[in-house]
């Protein structure tokens, strides 16, 4: 149950790890990795939301309605993300009077399809 | 009236219950709030996307040292809250009011750094849509969009932060009073969760507006 007392010493440590994180999410922005450089962001910042919610919102420590709750809103999220993406990133790979491409070549006679609309 | 009335409300079996049920009406609060920051971060993504290049250079125009700083601030402010919701389960009501106090003073240090040293700079910079835009490098319409999502989602972000210290001030004079005890301190814990939740939004918040902008 949630109301485990936790002790000082681990919301110190969360804390600290925390701060390790946000450094070096901060520095590696300094750091050309190409496309990695938005992978690694969005990986710190998903395991430094994850140390907040488990220790300083004591999920680690809830019941399991408390994490359904969680985990539905965090796979709301991502049908709202995902498929909004897979709308806009693939918008002038379907021809409509072609159906689905995926090669490069064919998005260029994908291109006067697309001016008419 | 009794006591043990004064801790578990009348509907309740008993203080399990009780706790259970607040955390979960805080927790389903809470996934609302995930759907409504979700909807900004969704667009964000979406024109990120599509104007990439443009979104980079705008980037480029804030001052990631301030927001990493700002990252550390709201970061010491969660541990304090989480300290104070510890010092509120163990019933140590001075404890809990310092923590309170140190809460509300980093998140005020946080909006002083977000509205006085950010949005004015950015505003005199002429990065402001609407107001006084005067940017006029590459790509300087999207850079104005840039800039909306941008006063938009540290805005919204920073309400909520000032609606958690009006809340706190409630809570600090229930403190003052001796509201809470061992027994009885679900309030201070549903602040805890809301506070973190605000946290969370900016680690997100942070690298997607400051550090995605290929500052190598």
């Amino acid at each position: 149950m949630s109301e485990h007392i936790a002790p000082k010493k681990l919301y110190f440590f969360v804390f600290a790890s925390l701060l390790v994180l946000t450094l070096l999410t901060w520095q590696i922005a300094y750091v050309d990795l190409g496309q990695w450089n938005i992978v690694v962001a969005l990986a710190i910042a998903v395991g430094k939301a994850s140390l907040v919610a488990m220790f300083f919102m004591h999920l680690r420590w809830s019941g399991s309605m408390m994490r359904i709750v969680v985990c539905a809103a965090v796979f709301w999220l991502a049908i709202m993300i995902t498929l909004t993406l897979g709308d806009v990133l693939t918008r002038g790979r379907v021809v409509p009077s072609q159906g689905w491409h995926t090669s490069a070549a064919i998005l260029h006679t994908a291109a006067p399809a697309n001016q008419q609309r | 009236m009794s006591n043990s009335h004064a801790v578990v409300a009348e509907q309740f079996d008993d203080r399990a219950q009780q706790h259970e049920a607040s955390s979960l009406g805080m927790w389903i609060f809470l996934a609302t709030e995930i759907m409504f920051f979700g909807g900004l971060f969704t667009a964000y993504t979406v024109y990120r996307n599509i104007h990439t290049a443009a979104f980079e250079t705008a980037s480029h125009l804030l001052n990631a040292k301030l927001g990493a700083f700002n990252t550390a601030v709201l970061i010491c402010s969660s541990l304090t809250m989480a300290l104070a919701v510890q010092a509120a389960q163990m019933g140590k009501r001075k404890r809990l009011i310092t923590y309170l106090l140190s809460t509300m003073a980093l998140g005020l240090v946080f909006i002083y750094i977000k509205f006085i040293l950010e949005w004015h700079h950015d505003f005199l910079e002429g990065l402001a849509p609407g107001l006084h835009f005067t940017y006029a490098g590459p790509h300087a319409s999207r850079v104005e969009l840039f800039f909306c999502f941008y006063f938009i989602m540290t805005g919204v972000h920073a309400l909520h932060m000032i609606v958690g210290e009006g809340v706190m001030t409630v809570l600090l004079v229930m403190a003052w009073r001796g509201a809470f005890s061992q027994e009885r301190y679900n309030p201070i814990e549903m602040m805890g969760l809301y506070w973190h939740f605000v946290d969370i939004v900016w680690i997100f918040l942070f690298p997607l507006l400051y550090l995605l902008g290929a500052r190598f």
